[in-house]
């Protein structure tokens, strides 16, 4: 290449190829990925030198150079010889551009490796020729399935360890095939390879007598990307629709306001109607902005920003999408989940879901089955635990604009966050909405909650009294309603042991089941709110999570958290059923405090000290803070 | 990739939609600004990210006062031309204690100057989302970091404990004490950089283009003497060389390379030809082994 204008015309029209490397442990992936850039010419003479170095002092091949240690990064990695978390490393051909991500192979980090995974166009799968198609092997091939990769190659690597043998490598190649056989995958190539000895890497010198086929970079620099969602089943006009998420409203002063978003299907030009989702109102486009310039059109994947002929109302986390052809709304759906987080996951829990720019409570419904990955086999759960992948029904508490994954990846990946601490704990993929919010109605009823109130004359509140067994909850509990009742309050206590014996007798004492068991109550209580009482809930209700739960399902006003602060020591002092020495002994599982964890409030709205304070001292505390008249 | 733009055109588009991710999820961010070629084009994403907008975050350059003469020249031109706020931070205590990479170990006066005067001013400002133009070809362990990256109470950083970051869904919620660090360049390289710079007529220090500059060696290094306070050996004359730089820091522990450098085109081709990676030219990186991991745990940008 002699100018720089013919340097930067052949930049110009490389396109980059994003793809990933997994695989079993100890398969070669960070070997290959540093076999690949030294071929290719993308390792420098100073990080050659420092590989030399540190061959000699970590190496696991005598007297070569051990080309994992210019991808395995991390200290710890060099140590131990594994990959942790993903490295991206950058090469270029002549044909192409590179990023690659190289995942580790050890159980515990899967979810590195779906991290990586979900930005990828392409899998390559290392297979150890001595060892075949691990457990590992499967685990990550449906990763990539399930992250929506269509284009896979496996590389059998290690093939100069058995003597560059064919059948090895016909049997590998046709195990493989009859895993793959259920999935819909556009181009799989299966290449017999060495990293460490550099066969078959960047061209193929007939070292390998039996393979005819191109060398790993002969393969990767000539293939035709499709990507998901480049789904042949979809239609063309149903894939490349406009929708554009907007991220943020831009308004430097009265005279613009624009709204800012990347496409991430189709294309917009000057004039298109459009419409607003979830509001459903219609506007058309005055102009597709970018930087100082107004380029009156733009296509997938560009950031831009619009500006609409009428003042509508749009703000972060709506979708601007082609008038004709809107993506749908729902609130229940079908999903794949695979779930990250050593707390496992609890259906019924509330969790943040995270999609394109919406954020919403979410909760699982059911989870249909697990899946044995190994195997694929459907398992019946009641949750789940890390790295595990299941297909569950999830429902959110508003509705929320999608498309299934399998026509537009951006619109249909989701993460789920933790609500106490904000920890990334799950991600998946929507496949079908359960039912279209629209069918959905809420009965409006003649008489409301304020008319009910007025009537009695009270507002009404919930007083949700948590703490653990023995703290004196109840009694307090019972005491206010005594009060209240005597001043002409219409009232109604709901006591946790009471509601076991009726409404919640199905259910144990599992965190799963203590989650349903607050749900549950918690409905009840909104019901009776709604109908105009005084609700005091008396319950142990031991999670963070599912207070905060309750507390979102009720106005600010209405609720009140009352945390009966007596220490475990007094409450089992007094046990006064029995069930501390029950739980010591062992004849109770599953005992708050004991064997299963109390979360105290960290902003109860009022606090009760029982050592200190007799109950009907308590008693008129609450009644202090309330305001019920 | 299939797409329809070119690979500056996606790679900028990516950086737009992380800025504006970043700032969405802000209560209190700023931008690291080091004067350098990846601060410059840093500069230009945020400015289109918002445009007409003025970008909704100030600029702060963390200074340990040994940076080159033109770079403190420059970096009061684009705050002017920028209308950005910029702010300065020193580590004063280090200064008193005439912390010099002359006298201490780079080792020392880069926690000093560097890291502990980053945390300082992370303290004093109250930061949430610190966003800087750190990429991963640049290093083996910001190979490995996220986009997103999460510091805990002390502003360390657990590789072993990094959030999943799927798709283009960044969960920016941060626990109490935490602080978030975006990387929009992550995915950039060096060449991607300057291609960039070219593309978009970026100005930049004059330091990145070749010219006559009076030069010493240092351990196998050229060392420009930027100012009097490098300590000359007896007889020792500082040579006039044609140099550049390939990255800018502060200017005893940055090494120049010789080149007849001097427009943005020949940088360019001369950066596809490259034999060496670009932070040999930083002493600060090979000091120990692991050395970077070893700073980005402690709080190093």
């Amino acid at each position: 290449m002699k100018n720089i204008s013919e340097f930067l015309l052949n930049q110009y029209q490389k396109k980059t190829l994003r793809l990933i490397t997994c695989g079993s442990v100890d398969d070669g992936k960070s070997t290959l990925i540093g076999r690949l850039l030294h071929e290719s010419q993308n390792v420098f003479e100073d990080q050659l030198k420092s590989l030399e170095k540190d061959s000699e002092k970590f190496g696991t091949h005598k007297n070569e150079l051990d080309f994992s240690l210019l991808v395995d990064g991390l200290k710890a990695e060099r140590e131990q010889g594994i990959t942790i978390d993903v490295a991206y490393r950058f090469f270029e051909t002549e044909h192409r551009r590179y990023i690659v991500a190289d995942t580790p192979g050890h159980e515990q980090y899967t979810r590195n490796m779906a991290t990586a995974a979900s930005n990828a166009e392409l899998a390559i799968l290392l297979v150890d020729a001595q060892k075949g198609i691990l457990a590992q092997t499967r685990r990550h091939y449906r990763i990539v399935t399930l992250m929506g990769i269509r284009n896979l190659v496996i590389a059998v690597n290690k093939m100069d360890l058995v003597q560059y043998k064919e059948n090895v490598f016909q049997k590998i190649d046709s195990d493989f095939r009859n895993l793959v056989l259920d999935h819909d995958l556009n181009q799989i190539q299966v290449i017999p390879i060495s990293a460490t000895k550099g066969v078959n890497i960047t061209e193929n010198d007939q070292t390998i007598s039996f393979y005819s086929g191109p060398s790993l970079l002969e393969y990767l620099d000539q293939l035709q990307i499709r990507n998901s969602s480049n789904n042949l089943k979809v239609p063309s006009s149903q894939e490349s629709s406009f929708r554009m998420p907007v991220q943020r409203v831009i308004r430097p002063d009265e005279s613009y306001r624009g709204f800012s978003g990347r496409i991430a299907s189709g294309s917009v030009s000057n004039g298109d109607l459009v419409k607003i989702l979830p509001s459903g109102v219609q506007s058309s486009v005055r102009s597709v902005d970018f930087w100082k310039n107004s380029i009156s059109n733009a296509s997938k994947n560009t950031s831009i920003t619009l500006t609409l002929e009428d003042e509508v109302d749009v703000s972060r986390g709506d979708v601007i999408c082609a008038y004709e052809d809107p993506p749908e709304i729902a609130d229940q759906f079908q999903v794949d989940l695979i779930w990250m987080s050593k707390e496992p996951l609890i259906p019924g829990r509330q969790y943040l879901m995270r999609l394109h720019q919406q954020e919403v409570n979410a909760q699982v419904t059911r989870i249909r089955f697990k899946e044995e990955i190994e195997t694929g086999k459907h398992l019946a759960a009641e949750t789940l635990e890390m790295n595990e992948i299941a297909q569950i029904n999830l429902s959110t508490n508003r509705p929320v604009v999608f498309e299934p994954y399998s026509s537009n990846r951006l619109m249909g990946g989701f993460i789920i966050i933790d609500k106490m601490n904000f920890d990334t704990v799950g991600a998946g993929i929507i496949k079908f909405a359960l039912r279209r919010s629209s069918n959905i109605h809420w009965q409006k009823l003649q008489v409301n909650k304020v008319q009910r109130a007025k009537q009695k004359m009270q507002t009404p509140k919930c007083l949700w009294f948590t703490g653990l067994s023995g703290s004196g909850k109840s009694t307090i509990a019972s005491l206010v309603e005594k009060k209240l009742h005597a001043d002409g309050i219409h009232t109604y206590l709901l006591d946790g042991d009471n509601i076991r014996h009726g409404l919640n007798r199905d259910l144990g004492f599992t965190n799963e089941d203590r989650v349903e068991n607050m749900r549950r109550i918690s409905e009840v209580a909104k019901l009776m709110v709604d109908a105009g009482l005084i609700v005091i809930v008396s319950f142990i209700s031991p999670f963070r999570a599912e207070r905060q739960m309750v507390r979102e399902l009720f106005d600010p006003s209405e609720f009140l958290e009352i945390f009966v602060d007596t220490p475990l020591e007094e409450c089992e002092r007094r046990d006064t059923k029995g069930l501390y020495a029950k739980a010591r002994s062992g004849k109770l599982k599953n005992f708050t405090g004991i064997d299963s964890v109390y979360e105290p409030p960290e902003s109860a709205e009022i606090k009760l000290n029982t050592i200190t304070s007799k109950p009907e001292k308590c008693v008129d505390m609450i009644l202090e803070k309330i305001n019920i008249f | 990739m299939d797409s329809n733009l070119s690979h500056l055109e996606f790679l900028e588009a990516e950086s737009i939609e992380i800025i504006r991710e970043a700032i969405a999820g802000a209560k209190n961010p700023v931008m690291l600004y080091s004067i350098g070629k990846d601060s410059s084009v840093m500069l230009q994403l945020a400015l289109k990210s918002f445009y007409p907008a003025s970008p909704p975050l100030p600029l702060l350059h963390v200074d340990t006062t040994w940076k080159f003469k033109e770079m403190y020249n420059f970096r009061n031109q684009i705050a002017r031309d920028s209308g950005m706020e910029l702010l300065v931070h020193t580590n004063q205590e280090g200064v008193k204690a005439g912390i010099s990479p002359f006298t201490h170990s780079s080792n020392y006066y880069t926690d000093v100057m560097k890291t502990q005067a980053l945390r300082q001013v992370l303290e004093i400002g109250g930061y949430d989302v610190i966003l800087g133009g750190a990429r991963r070809d640049e290093e083996k362990s910001r190979a490995k970091e996220r986009v997103f990256s999460f510091r805990s109470e002390g502003h360390n950083w657990d590789p072993k404990a990094q959030r999943p970051e799927l798709w283009n869904l960044y969960n920016t919620k941060l626990n109490n004490g935490q602080t978030m660090r975006v990387f929009p360049l992550s995915n950039w390289t060096e060449k991607d950089v300057w291609q960039y710079l070219l593309q978009e007529k970026i100005s930049i220090v004059p330091l990145y283009f070749a010219k006559e500059r009076p030069i010493v060696y240092r351990n196998e290094t050229l060392i420009m003497v930027d100012d009097e306070r490098i300590p000359l050996e007896t007889g020792e004359k500082p040579q006039m060389k044609s140099v550049r730089f390939r990255t800018l820091g502060c200017y005893p522990l940055t090494g120049a390379i010789e080149s007849n450098a001097s427009t943005l085109e020949e940088i360019v081709l001369e950066t596809m030809k490259a034999k060496t990676s670009e932070r040999e030219g930083r002493l600060i990186d090979s000091d120990e082994a692991g050395s970077m991991e070893k700073k980005k745990r402690e709080g190093y940008f």
